[in-house]
């Protein structure tokens, strides 16, 4: 928060920033290729959507929003692991449950 | 972060006044930080809506008929660069510098603005084409997860209005510089929840 304090360590530097930047710029271009160019098989250009877009997020958690374990004793980094806990029990138990529903239900 | 205020307690031992400050102002900003995690809940559960109801075309078009990827190449650009001048708008806030905050907090707005512009413009051309969110489940999930994105990104802009006016009149204080992180973190989540949407809804649309 302190514009006082020396800490350039978790509120970053402009070099961060920029690495930042080229990063998410290369993980954005990855995958729009990919699919734009459609030359890789349909299994392929899913895995490497998904690896870009964990990738580009991990990015800006890290090196823009400066999550870490370390700042505020590691809280807000506790809290983000029992959010992400969270989403994966809700979209991953919808999309099972509904898939299976759908199967017996042979509609979609 | 909210963190400093606990490193620095160390370095600045022999200043006491200051340490409510910076501990009220991290606590400000952890708590903004729970705030977002309650907001990812909902875009999680918007995304798991989406996922099931978008086979759900009705017979209308489908996300590979609708969607088109230059467009949407150019709106994640502006978002992105966006991300990266409010970085630069944190960093100046750091040096002290208000001016340099105000210049890259209007800069910020500019390509928020030209976002949510771009896609103000792609909902009215579907909807203009009669694929509004009337016209199949697909259709209706794809307008509730999209629209309370750019909801989202608009009332930031708003927010990045009503720090532009407080920083031309009071400067950077321990009024405005908590505001300007709480705001810092709501910018950079909403650029990180739009890479979810054009990865899953618009790219393996297109698939």
């Amino acid at each position: 928060m302190s514009g006082q304090a020396p800490s350039e360590h978790s509120h970053g530097s402009v070099k961060s920033y920029v690495i930042g930047l080229i990063l998410s710029i290369v993980l954005t271009i990855i995958p729009f290729g990919v699919v734009m160019a459609g030359s890789f098989e349909l299994d392929a250009t899913l895995a490497i959507i998904v690896a870009t877009a964990v990738a580009q997020v991990l990015v800006q958690l890290i090196l823009f929003m400066h999550m870490s374990t370390k700042t505020d004793e590691g809280w807000n980094f506790n809290a983000f692991v029992f959010t992400v806990l969270i989403l994966v029990l809700v979209i991953g138990g919808s999309v099972w449950i509904m898939y299976h529903l759908h199967l017996n239900m042979m509609i979609g | 972060m909210a963190t400093d205020t606990l490193t620095n307690h160390a370095g600045h031992a022999h200043d006491g006044h200051d340490h409510d400050h910076h501990d009220a102002a991290g606590t400000k900003v952890f708590g903004f930080w729970i705030y977002l995690m309650s907001d990812l809940m909902i875009f999680g559960s918007l995304f798991a809506t989406y996922a099931v109801l978008m086979k759900g075309t009705a017979g209308g078009p489908s996300a590979s008929e609708l969607f088109e990827l230059p467009f949407v190449l150019v709106e994640t650009f502006l978002l992105l660069f966006s991300s990266f001048t409010y970085g630069m708008a944190v960093l100046s806030m750091n040096a002290n510098n208000a001016k340099a905050v105000f210049n890259w907090l209007l800069i910020t707005f500019l390509l928020g603005a030209g976002f949510v512009g771009m896609e103000i413009y792609e909902f009215q051309h579907l909807i203009h084409e009669g694929f509004g969110p009337d016209r199949s489940a697909f259709l209706s999930a794809f307008f509730t997860l999209v629209g309370t994105h750019g909801l989202h990104v608009t009332f930031g802009l708003i927010w990045i209005l009503v720090m532009l006016i407080q920083v031309k009149k009071t400067g950077l204080n321990d009024m405005t510089r908590p505001r300007i992180m709480c705001l810092s973190l709501f910018w950079h989540f909403l650029d990180i929840v739009w890479i979810c949407v054009f990865s899953f809804v618009y790219l393996m649309g297109a698939l």
